[in-house]
């Protein structure tokens, strides 16, 4: 039999495992594949949060799997095999480079429910794709980095020049900017999304530059570390509230909280009303937080940020609201227009003001 | 009393023993490992040493045995070659990488065309980038006498950053609404590698992974070549006498080590990457040197390391999806083996004696 099913090939052996799976009466399997490990404080920690959450919420219903550490690329397509042949019914994969391995998966294991994290491919019915509007939480940094700095340079540590990437980068760029014209961003692209070294290192060479506020896309608290050492320069919580830094230096967080929205879909599975589906939600439905604003801000500059939140939460007021232009001082948004959705999920441009390139 | 006395020379059958003797070790160790960590050490070990092989889900794990151990077997033999003649080439990652990005930019040029030849073009041209990149440090090293451990190992940084900008200008997917990553080759039917019988793992990596070492088993053991990359690498003196050329041998042995590691990773990226993107090299280059030492530098003897160290891998990864193994405990596990064969080794060369030391 085994070596009928080696020739037979995956197809057959694939929907044997499915077929096995249709008939049992076991809890539903959610699975999850980090890039990182689950221990990084940031990104992959709290969407081990989310699992977390899903298995308190379902108690016995549901049992959770999970693999750190996944490189992206034909690793995590063996990884995602391995799950869905051990008879999880929906796996969320939860970096962007899972994208292709994801599709490519799912077109062989139709009765799994796929979920990818910040990608755009939905190739198949049962594929869906979901991240969170973290540009809402970073025009709130930026706000709060416009009015704080005092050497009026800030730092960002940038991970990989993606979409997501450049909009945050935009986000607080256009904020601060806002609130304080002096106001001058350096980049740096270290091309990974968690390596403590590395972003330890990038930290230090903005600071050294002069930066007195250092946000970061980046999953570790390395770069807390590194401006804990270095005195007087502010940072931002990323992905998860980094608290054990406040309140200096994080003086606030973006919260990724994931844990609605997996709960939501594990019961969508469990009901059999789930679909594939685009969600991109934000502070309005709580998948973005604000992480508490710590009192090294003035009471001032954090009452204008909180209402900036609650603004966006209420959908008043739009991050991407022109006036703006893009770096080469062409036209982008006129006077109260406000950026749809298409172009901010492509962006790969930086707005007018900022220096420097998008690599490419 | 235990001392160690000196073998008058060293032992073959030991040689051949201790790698067996280092796994044995090694899931002794691991056991323990997995023990402190709360996980039944038994159940640990049997997923990670027989449930690919023979599992219940092994008609999916032994094709990806060989999807994972073709390039590192591909790149070890190459090495082995070198480091037999004290040629130390560490930097197979980065002629692993130059040859995907030739491979694949070959390909890509011609999509969508539809020709024979795409897919052989894309070998040769994966092949000789492996090889231009070897050439670095081997015309530095024949002219300017540098050393080609640094070169060869600091141009792994450089072809990091030659695929960093590949991802992100030349070879970005156009379509890929300004995502990094290039077009999927896996989806561009002339230019795949895919699978030769579908279920079995076999690509055309896998296939030349064993022509290379039954090439290498043929150039070590019948031909004048294979005699002077031995003869160098035990007495460099006495090579001189027997006419080798030793510039020549260098060029050869950096060229035949970069060609394979190209040609893996055009294989790689042809087939089960799919894709040119940032992260598109996991460490091969660097595991096959480990490889090349497990196997004794001796072509079989690299053919059972590199399945038995895709093993670890691929088990190491349903341990922690089924079993909830931290990923550090696996690297750990890993590092155990490549520990306990060194220090094995020492038996190649002495033996054990019990028993008082005589007087001086």
């Amino acid at each position: 039999m085994k070596r009928r099913n080696l020739l037979a090939g995956a197809a057959l052996a694939l929907g044997l495992g499915g077929a096995a799976l249709a008939g049992s009466h076991e809890p539903l399997k959610v699975g999850f594949i980090y890039v990182g490990p689950i221990g990084d404080g940031g990104w992959t920690f709290e969407h081990n949060e989310g699992r977390l959450a899903v298995e308190e919420h379902f108690g016995d219903a549901v049992e959770t799997v999970f693999q750190e550490n996944v490189p992206e690329g034909a690793d995590a397509e063996r990884a995602l095999t391995q799950m869905a042949l051990q008879g999880a019914d929906l796996i969320f994969t939860t970096s962007f480079g899972y994208m292709d391995p994801t599709n490519a998966v799912a077109g062989k294991f139709p009765d799994v429910k796929f979920e990818h994290a910040t990608g755009y491919k939905r190739e198949h019915a049962n594929v869906s794709t979901y991240s969170a509007r973290f540009y809402e939480g970073r025009a709130v940094q930026g706000h709060i980095a416009g009015k704080m700095t005092e050497t009026n340079k800030i730092g960002y540590i940038a991970s990989f020049p993606i979409p997501e990437v450049i909009r945050g980068i935009n986000a607080a760029y256009i904020h601060a900017k806002r609130v304080n014209p002096d106001v001058e961003f350096s980049v740096i692209w270290v091309y990974t999304w968690f390596d403590p070294a590395k972003e330890a290192d990038a930290a230090n060479a903005l600071i050294e530059q002069g930066a007195d506020v250092v946000l970061q896309h980046t999953d570790s608290t390395a770069p807390q570390a590194a401006a804990q050492a270095a005195g007087n320069v502010i940072t931002f919580g990323q992905a998860s509230d980094m608290g054990e830094y406040a309140p200096m230096p994080r003086v606030s967080s973006i919260i990724d909280n994931w844990a609605p929205y997996y709960i939501a879909r594990t019961q969508e599975v469990i009901d059999g009303s789930w679909a594939s589906v685009d969600t991109w939600d934000g502070i309005s439905t709580g998948m973005v937080k604000i992480g508490d604003i710590s009192d090294a801000v003035p009471a001032d500059v954090k009452a204008e940020a909180e209402a900036m939140a609650a603004a966006i939460g209420a959908g008043e007021y739009h991050p991407f609201t022109g006036p703006l232009n893009k770096q080469d001082g062409s036209p982008w948004l006129a006077e109260g227009e406000i950026a749809d959705d298409g172009t901010l999920a492509g962006m790969n441009f930086y707005v007018e003001g900022l220096t420097g390139e998008v690599p490419n | 009393m235990i001392r160690l006395e000196k073998r008058p020379s060293p032992s073959r059958t030991v040689g051949m023993l201790t790698p067996v003797l280092a796994v044995l070790l090694t899931m002794v160790a691991g056991s323990v490992l997995f023990a402190i960590l709360g996980k039944n050490p038994f159940l640990a070990i049997k997923t990670i040493f027989y449930d690919p092989i023979l599992g219940e889900f092994a008609f999916y794990y032994r094709g990806q045995l060989l999807v994972k151990a073709g390039p590192l077997i591909l790149i070890a033999i190459g090495l082995s070659l070198g480091f037999r003649a004290g040629i130390w080439n560490i930097g197979a990652e980065g002629q692993y990488i130059i040859g995907a990005i030739c491979g694949a930019g070959v390909g890509l040029a011609f999509y969508p065309a539809d020709f024979w030849f795409i897919f052989p073009l894309m070998v040769l041209a994966g092949a000789a980038g492996g090889i231009l990149w070897a050439m670095i440090p081997a015309i530095l090293k024949t002219r300017f006498n540098t050393n080609e451990i640094l070169v060869s190992l600091l141009l792994v940084y450089v072809a990091e950053q030659i695929l960093a900008s590949m991802s992100l200008g030349l070879l970005r997917n156009p379509d890929g609404a300004g995502f990094p990553g290039s077009r999927n080759l896996k989806q561009y039917e002339a230019a795949a590698n895919n699978e030769l019988i579908v279920g079995t793992g076999v690509h055309w990596g896998v296939v030349a992974a064993l022509i290379a070492v039954i090439l290498a088993y043929v150039l070590l053991n019948r031909h004048m070549l294979g005699f002077q990359i031995r003869l160098t690498g035990e007495s460099p003196r006495a090579a001189r006498f027997a006419g080798v050329r030793p510039r020549l041998l260098v060029v050869f042995c950096l060229g035949a080590s970069g060609g394979l590691a190209g040609l893996a990773g055009l294989f790689e990226v042809a087939g089960p990457a799919g894709q040119i993107s940032i992260d598109f090299n996991v460490g091969y280059g660097f595991t096959a040197i480990i490889v090349a030492f497990l196997g004794r530098l001796h072509p079989v003897g690299i053919l059972l390391a590199g399945l038995l160290m895709a093993l670890t891998y691929i088990g190491g990864e349903a341990a922690q999806a089924t079993l909830g193994l931290p990923a550090a405990a696996i690297q750990a596990f890993q590092g155990m083996l490549l520990f306990f064969l060194l220090a094995v080794d020492v038996l190649t060369n002495y033996r054990i004696r019990i028993g008082r030391m005589e007087a001086a």
